[in-house]
């Protein structure tokens, strides 16, 4: 490592790696309540008994609670409420929780759970998205007024289907990509009590600690300002723990505890069951160009399974539109997106939040283009790359940046590129090897409709350290890190000079969620401000010690401040033990630039839509195929990434390699097997997430870039990594079986079958 | 409730009797009773790794085990290998070449490697892979876990010689 990263390693990492950090599921309080919940499981009925007296009969059984229990409106969402805490009626997917129980043990808990009868009636349910739109579908909210259309949009540009007509090639395809859980290691969990004076003090492992508030103060009834949540570090959440997942049935066993502290903990089946997921979605789309590829005009749709509750879906296929362009210049467009209600999982916030489904839909057509055509993949991304300055496929131009052309160009200039032949060649009997590329971008932030903002407060603490009050959780990403290497940057300060507060919404500001990419760069952005500020404060109370009548000649130093012109220091240590408690902290904030004339497009889509800031990549990946088992090896695996300046290169790798991971995971891997609303690979024996063994070793390229807005030069990039790896497989597998892959993920039978079956 | 038995072993080193009911799983009893929150548990069925500890100096899944099992064993969970102050070559390295994302595998993963090491001081890539195979990470694609695996490996090699 060479620069920052040898000055500022991850100021997180040593307590994690002794096992001294202490994350919520880590949390349990001297003789607390267990709490847990019956889940339906069946996928679609109507409740037609609850007996808990069995339940509440069980010796250690404190509270037996259902849907007559809950105070407030008993719905919880993000931005839809359409989700019960408890169902009373009718369950819409078999991880639907339908009693509540608190205990004073787990294995009283267990017991209590194991005894409660519920009896219902079946409804027909729907699993499939595009029959759930048929007029005479099953409904899954028979009150909605658009039946099981949650949510439509359109985004438009040009004239494309006049356009399309006049291309001299068109190529069309149907691409499917999969649901995918998480798997974040820390299993959903928080802690709870209401204490003396009415506060409910919840400790919970969750990327959105301030909108928690509002939502589990919405869902029951309560004021959301009695409401206090902590978010220590978060055992992985990759937008899985962005909404509620144990919250307001924590809330609402704490408030049935009589004060005791209350633990929750999903099991990892259980989170198969009720989590949310990435959406699988379906995605029929064409594509024109001229014949020499110059690419004309893209049309199609987007169709999105949102399971029974909304979710975040409408915004997550709002992202996929704005995506589905690709990096690439198309002067004419025309792409409608939907979001069905079905009773399969519930669909939610996943790293790459529809961008990964649509990238790989038009990273499959340009592969099919490359082919009609008789081109080289790669040459054609680079005709077709956006350049600065110019407009993307809704008729946004992006803040200038590095983009898919030089991330490519990076990748190309890889010996895994220059040197494919020979690797292809010397491919050993019985298999055959390939290489793809594909370009990868991400927008950063909510985008228009709501402020992408934060507050951030810091303080010199009586000692004349620093206290940094973080307010977006740090789910492994490393922002928590990142904020001190930007404090004691703009503070001249070493970086052990600052201690960290996780976020708490009774000490910190609100700045939203953990997610969007836009973590750092938000946050960040108002810390420096917060910086600045200190710094002047500082200049100033020690010009009243040293006598100096120009506070802007003196400088910063470690634990001092000197003034150049006498020699003369005050030190830090001396101010904080000087300064009443109010003049020892600094507050700042920050709101994201958003587009400023926005398309006259997607006007469904009221909240984060559109986006002015993207961060872009390429992505290589070469495998090798066993033409007796048809199982694929992933032997390379390259990856460049423009994301602005790098604060911390090991920081930039870390994000790289764990979202090409999943990325790999998702195109190799995970197939959940979903049935009938049933995901047939509902624990970790069946559902394969990459071991070190399923991985090569990842390459990170940084490719030159500068963001004059970010905080020291950067813009987020935690999910654009995500991307490549599925349609680069896909690319890669074409070239090494002449395998068509339009479904993900890519299973033996595929490639057996594309390599003509067995003899 | 019912009655309990009484264990006795030495844990991280320090000789401990512990009476606990018979049936409770040796995690549960590490992480709510002693406060060793060290070891983690992410699935309860043996596909993870994260409640990896020492058994007699051989990696065991805690979550598979009971507390009984440890009775009179050497049990050494990740808060024994080294703290903060004074960490294990191992832990001193999975912090220090970025091994650690959101660190929720680590402890499991470090004494998955001290157990490698101890069998295997001089392990190439393709060994460290096999040996943490059994310990998911979701985070950081492995790449860096194996590198701070191999710089441990080295640093021990040198303290000996
Ligand atoms: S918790 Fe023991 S192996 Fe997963
Ligand atoms: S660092 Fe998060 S699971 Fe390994």
């Amino acid at each position: 490592m060479t620069g920052p990263d040898a000055v500022f390693p991850r100021a997180d990492a040593l307590a994690k790696a002794v096992g001294a950090e202490r994350y919520s599921a880590d949390v349990t309080p001297p003789g607390c309540l267990w709490a847990g919940v019956r889940r339906a499981g069946v996928a679609h009925a109507l409740i037609t008994g609850l007996d808990v007296a069995a339940a509440r009969a069980t010796p250690g059984v404190v509270a037996v609670l259902t849907r007559r229990d809950v105070p407030g409106t008993n719905r919880q969402g993000i931005v839809h409420k359409d989700q019960p805490v408890l169902c009373g009626e009718r369950v819409r997917h078999r991880g639907d929780p339908v009693a509540l129980v608190l205990a004073e043990s787990r294995e009283a808990l267990a017991l209590a759970l194991s005894r409660i009868d519920a009896a219902f009636s079946p409804l027909p349910g729907v699993f499939e998205p595009a029959a759930a739109l048929d007029r005479d579908a099953p409904y899954v909210h028979p009150e909605h007024p658009d039946g099981n259309l949650l949510a439509y949009g359109l985004v438009e540009k040009g004239d494309a289907p006049t356009a399309l007509a006049d291309c001299a090639v068109t190529v069309s395809g149907e691409y499917h990509t999969p649901m995918q859980d998480h798997v974040f290691l820390e299993l959903p969990n928080g802690t709870a009590r209401l204490t003396p004076a009415g506060v409910l003090d919840m400790v919970v492992s969750t990327q959105a600690p301030f909108r928690d508030r509002f939502e589990i103060a919405h869902a029951l009834g309560l004021n959301p300002w009695t409401i206090r949540v902590r978010a220590p570090y978060l055992g992985g959440g990759f937008g899985g723990k962005d909404g509620a997942t144990v919250q307001c049935l924590l809330a609402l066993a704490a408030l049935n505890a009589g004060g005791r502290w209350v633990k929750m903990v999903w099991d990892r089946e259980e989170t198969f069951l009720a989590g949310y997921k990435r959406h699988a979605a379906v995605m029929r789309v064409t594509l024109g160009a001229d014949a020499d590829g110059t690419l004309r005009a893209l049309t199609g749709s987007l169709l999105f399974d949102a399971g029974p509750y909304a979710h975040l879906s409408g915004e997550i296929m709002a992202l996929a539109l704005e995506h589905a362009g690709g990096p690439y210049r198309i002067p004419h467009t025309r792409l409608e997106g939907s979001c069905a209600y079905t009773n399969n999982p519930v669909g939610g916030a996943f790293r790459g939040f529809g961008v990964l489904q649509s990238s790989f839909a038009i990273e499959r057509l340009m592969d099919a283009l490359a082919t009609r055509l008789g081109r080289d993949p790669a040459g054609l991304r680079l005709q077709n790359a956006l350049g600065r300055g110019e407009p993307n496929a809704i008729g946004v131009t992006p803040e200038p940046g590095a983009g898919a052309a030089e991330c490519l160009t990076a990748v190309l200039a890889h010996p895994a590129w220059t040197e494919r032949a020979a690797w292809k060649r010397q491919a050993p009997p019985f298999t055959r090897r390939g290489v793809g590329v594909t370009c990868m971008q991400n927008a950063m932030g909510y985008g228009r409709g709501l402020p992408d903002a934060a507050a951030a407060k810091l303080e010199l603490t009586k000692q004349g350290t620093f206290r940094i009050y973080n307010s977006v959780p740090d789910m492994g990403q490393g922002n928590a890190s990142a904020f001190v290497t930007m404090a004691a940057q703009a503070l001249h300060q070493s970086p052990e000079a600052f201690a960290l507060i996780q976020p708490d919404t009774r000490h910190c500001l609100p700045a939203g969620s953990s997610s969007a990419s836009r973590t750092t760069f938000t946050f960040g952005n108002a810390l420096l401000g917060a910086c600045r500020a200190m710094e002047a404060k500082l200049r100033a109370r020690a010009a009243l010690a040293l006598l100096c009548d120009d506070p802007a000649r003196l400088i910063l130093s470690p634990g001092l401040v000197t003034d150049p012109a006498t020699g003369a220091a005050v030190p830090l240590a001396r101010l904080g033990a000087l300064l009443p408690r109010d003049d020892r902290l600094c507050v700042d904030q920050f709101v994201m630039a958003v587009v400023e004339n926005p398309p006259d497009t997607g006007r469904q889509f009221k909240l984060g839509f559109p986006h002015r800031f993207y961060s872009h990549g390429a992505c290589l990946c070469a495998v090798e195929v066993d033409e007796l088992t048809g199982r694929v090896r992933l032997g390379r695996c390259v990856v460049s990434v423009a994301c602005g300046r790098v604060l911390s290169l090991e920081g930039v790798t870390q994000q790289v390699q764990g979202a090409a991971a999943q990325g790999i995971g998702l195109a190799l891997f995970e197939d959940p097997a979903l049935e009938n609303g049933c995901m047939g690979a509902g624990d970790l024996s069946r559902y394969l997430i990459p071991t070190a063994l399923d991985l090569p070793d990842i390459d990170c390229l940084i490719v030159a870039d500068d963001e004059p807005t970010g905080p020291l030069g950067l813009r987020g990039m935690g999910e654009v990594g995500i991307h490549g790896p599925g349609p680069a497989i896909a690319q890669a597998l074409f070239d090494a079986a002449g395998l068509h892959v339009t479904r993900l993920p890519v299973t033996p039978e595929d490639l057996l079958s594309a390599l003509g079956g067995p003899e | 409730m019912s009655a309990t038995i009484r264990l006795q072993l030495t844990l991280n080193g320090v000789a401990t009797s512990l009476d606990v009911r018979p049936g409770r799983r040796a995690i549960d009893v590490l992480r709510d009773d002693l406060g060793l929150t060290a070891a983690k548990e992410s699935c309860g069925s043996g596909e993870c790794g994260a409640c990896s500890i020492l058994v007699n100096g051989e990696v065991r899944l805690s979550c598979l085990m009971l507390a009984a099992q440890l009775d009179g064993k050497d049990v050494v969970t990740a808060e024994g290998l080294g703290t903060a102050a004074a960490p294990h070559p191992v832990q001193a390295a999975f912090a220090a070449h970025g091994a650690v994302q959101c660190g929720y595998c680590t402890p499991g993963m470090t004494v998955a490697a001290v157990d490698l090491l101890a069998r295997q001081p001089d392990p190439d890539r393709e060994q460290v892979r096999r040996a943490l195979s059994g310990n998911l990470c979701r985070c950081t694609g492995y790449g860096k876990i194996v590198d701070a695996v191999l710089a441990a490996a080295k640093t021990m090699a040198e303290e000996k010689s």
